[in-house]
């Protein structure tokens, strides 16, 4: 990023409490370098909203501090804070044109009439509705709005832009299509985006770092594909992408492998990630992609299992088996068209690598 | 798939155009909907339209001389007012003929009160003509009897009312309440001293302001609060205000004068610390001030109901959403909050100002004389003076102000911008 004009933000063990009986944000530590895309992924309730809102000013630190660019702003009111917001449904002020929406940031800070239009005009433009200056909100469809919304938290030149579940009222196809105009505006002005979603497709498309929260706690904080390839523990490997769950006990543990018995008495070769030793409750964790039909000795892993069912997607199969006791096991089998006929009830071979599985903390 | 180029008209299949058969095909549906609110609206023109129009005719309608006196009308038709002269012998005796029929039938009584509130004396003059009239001699001439039964019949001015209130359609209801009357020179305002009913809607208008707008203040800030609270608190809130509701509106206005009359507990309590003295109590009641303080108190939920249903759809995000964009707390109440609160505002408004504008029984009891409104010189003609045509015009006056007030509003703030919910 070498434009970057971001800002850089840091929770120094911040909580939060609404009832003063449980915890909404328990210690969180969090470190945002300039001009990074970062995502709050996790359930409802998770308390990733309360900590944008603790940014953004409108909910109070129980304990801990917050840091814009080392500064402590737990004592600065939101509208001195200079960060843009984007809200869940938009928050477009009905009584106002979208030009004058855009134009009320720059009002209140006093800018000047002339440079006022220009900037106005310049935000309209980079979201590509440069024509619309005189519609009212109510007036343009839900993708529109979203657009006004978003040059309207960028019109004021903010270093850092919250974004609070943007995407969450628009359809699937325009949900895709936003996600890459939010990346590439990301991109082109570097300003620091903190991004909160329940939606893990949205996370892992957009983010530069996704810090996945449940209970409170960011249980993972790494890029997309790391939190793909090596999720920390079972809700992390549960939450992003599709997963199969094996449960077993820790039966021998060598170096980063370990050895696991499955309840059904299978034994795995899996990754030692959230386990310490022999003994130990496991939940192998499994991507459908990476099991295989097309098994060879040399594989680390090789279970038997039968086909339950079939299910045609087009670009792939999913094929529902029961393995290992598990009648919920799922494969995906890319569609090459010259594959060989799976059919239901069929008893075949699996087989996946022992770095394709990963050994986590046990889930009941 | 262009079949519905211009000026072509779509059929249906067999052939008849596809306006008519969707209006016969919606037509059921139309009948049902009517049958269902036929009850109501039967009712609602029973009781209340047909009443309403039947009073508002009277402030015109003037049959009464035409009926009690009709040889006496055709007769004056000849002469000329503005001769200078009673009319001749062949009036009075057309007098006499319906006089004697209108004692007999008991009618010049309620004529002679009729025509009194055009020029007062008159009803004595046919109360003691009708005692006399059938002692006349009916040979005539009847000139001299009538002038010796009562000198008033000697007067132009006697013939004047009766020659111009001889039509069955008069303007001199609404002259009256204009505070205008007719001249030998035309219509000319009453002389200053006589003038009451401009006064009056005047100060109705007036005070229908200012109860409004202290509605407003007094309301908004607790229709924010009630929209801003959780849930329950703001039920218990809602409870308070509705509460008023519940309680009688004479009891109301009774515990107004308990509180606010010179020996009562305001007074007293002012007194005993010591701020005002005992000499010099704040007349608060029997005044405006009384009128203004009982009706802002009474008609202060039916500003903080549509307020508050509207504040309640106003999002709290957008309020977020403008500090978030820098504004401080009151640029965005000012220019956020505010200007989407402006229908509830309106709503309030005008349901408290129409309400006011109309109110009665709280003046009566706490406005004194200088705080009453015009209803209550309308009361006062129909139930006391029973002067039920000057009542009706007033009416009518009354209620085309509110009607044009109304469309001044709508062409200031706009009729669609007042919502209740």
């Amino acid at each position: 990023m070498a434009n970057t004009r971001g800002a850089a933000v840091k929770y120094d063990g911040v909580q939060k409490s609404y009832d003063g009986e449980t915890l909404v944000v328990k210690n969180l530590n969090l470190d945002i370098p300039p001009g990074e895309f970062l995502t709050m992924l996790g359930p409802s309730g998770s308390g990733k909203t309360t900590c944008l809102m603790m940014l953004a000013g409108f909910e109070p630190a129980t304990h801990g501090e917050i840091f814009l660019n080392d500064r402590p702003i737990n004592n600065v009111p939101p509208h001195k804070r200079g960060i843009g917001m984007v809200f869940q449904n938009y928050a477009l002020f009905p009584h106002m044109t979208v030009a004058e929406n855009l134009a009320f940031p720059l009002q209140v800070r006093g800018v000047g009439k002339a440079d006022q239009s220009e900037k106005v005009q310049r935000a309209l433009e980079m979201v590509e509705l440069g024509a619309f200056g005189n519609r009212r909100p109510a007036q343009l469809s839900g993708g529109q709005q979203q657009r006004v919304a978003v040059a309207r938290a960028l019109v004021f030149d903010p270093e850092l832009v919250l974004m609070d579940e943007p995407l969450g009222a628009l359809d699937k196809q325009l949900r895709e299509q936003m996600q890459y105009e939010i990346k590439h505006i990301h991109e082109n002005l570097g300003v620091t985006v903190v991004y909160v979603t329940h939606d893990q497709t949205e996370a892992l498309t957009m983010s530069d770092r996704v810090a996945v929260f449940n209970d409170g706690i960011i249980q993972q904080l790494s890029t997309p594909d790391d939190l793909y390839e090596d999720p920390q523990n079972s809700f992390v490997a549960q939450f992003i992408g599709e997963n199969n769950k094996l449960n077993g006990k820790v039966i021998g543990v060598q170096g980063e492998e370990c050895l696991v018995e499955l309840d059904d008495g299978t034994q795995l070769k899996a990754d030692r990630v959230n386990v310490s030793a022999v003994g130990d409750k496991t939940t192998v964790s499994l991507r459908p992609e990476r099991v295989e039909f097309d098994t060879n000795t040399s594989m680390d892993n090789l279970v038997n299992g039968q086909i339950e069912e079939l299910i045609y997607l087009g670009d792939h199969i999913r094929v529902r088996m029961n393995v290992a006791g598990n009648k919920e096991f799922i494969v995906k089998v890319r569609n090459r068209g010259e594959k060989r006929k799976l059919n239901v009830g069929e008893t075949v071979q699996v087989g996946w690598a022992l770095n394709d599985c990963k050994a986590l903390d046990a889930v009941v | 798939m262009s079949d519905t180029t211009a000026g072509q008209v779509l059929t249906t299949k067999d052939g008849k155009p596809l306006k008519a058969a969707l209006a016969r095909a919606l037509r059921r549906e139309k009948l049902r909907s009517l049958a269902l609110i036929a009850p109501l609206l039967i009712f609602v023109l029973l009781t209340f339209v047909a009443p309403i129009v039947d009073m508002l005719f009277r402030s015109v309608e003037n049959s009464i001389v035409e009926d009690t006196l009709p040889r006496t009308v055709v007769a004056l038709r000849e002469w000329d007012p503005a001769s200078g002269q009673v009319p001749d012998e062949e009036v009075f005796a057309a007098l006499y003929g319906d006089l004697v029929v209108a004692v007999e039938e008991k009618k010049h009584t309620r004529l002679g009160s009729r025509l009194n509130y055009e020029e007062s004396g008159i009803s004595s003059l046919f109360r003691k003509t009708g005692r006399r009239v059938n002692r006349m001699d009916e040979a005539g001439p009847f000139k001299e009897q009538f002038i010796d039964a009562d000198d008033k019949w000697d007067e132009i001015g006697t013939w004047q009312v009766l020659r111009q209130f001889s039509p069955p359609y008069t303007d001199g209801y609404f002259l009256n309440a204009f505070d205008a009357q007719r001249t030998a020179d035309g219509i000319e305002l009453k002389p200053e001293d006589e003038r009451i009913y401009m006064l009056l809607f005047g100060r109705t208008l007036f005070l229908s302001i200012v109860i409004t707008v202290s509605c407003l203040l007094l309301g908004y800030p607790i229709a924010f609060l009630l929209a801003a609270l959780p849930l329950r608190s703001s039920n218990l809130l809602m409870i308070l205000v509705l509460l008023p509701f519940w309680t009688s509106l004479l009891v109301r206005t009774s515990a107004w004068k308990v509180l606010l009359q010179q020996q009562g507990v305001i007074n007293d309590f002012l007194v005993w610390t010591g701020l005002i003295s005992d000499a010099s109590r704040l007349v608060m009641i029997n005044n405006q001030t009384g009128t203004i303080i009982a009706m802002t108190h009474i008609l202060l939920p039916f500003m903080i109901l549509p307020l508050y249903s509207v504040m309640k759809t106003i999002s709290p995000t957008y309020v977020r959403a403008a500090k978030s964009l820098g504004a401080n707390d009151w640029t965005a109440f000012w220019r956020v909050y505010f200007p989407q609160s402006v229908p509830g505002i309106g709503a309030g408004a005008v349901l408290v100002f129409i309400l006011s504008i109309g109110y009665y029984i709280t003046p009566e009891l706490v406005g004194g004389t200088s705080g009453i409104f015009i209803s209550n010189r309308i009361a006062y003609h129909i139930s006391s003076s029973l002067n039920w045509g000057l009542a009706a015009a007033l009416g009518t006056l009354l209620l085309v102000a509110v009607m044009v007030l109304f469309v001044v509003y709508d062409k200031i703030v706009g009729i669609d911008n007042v919502k209740l919910g």
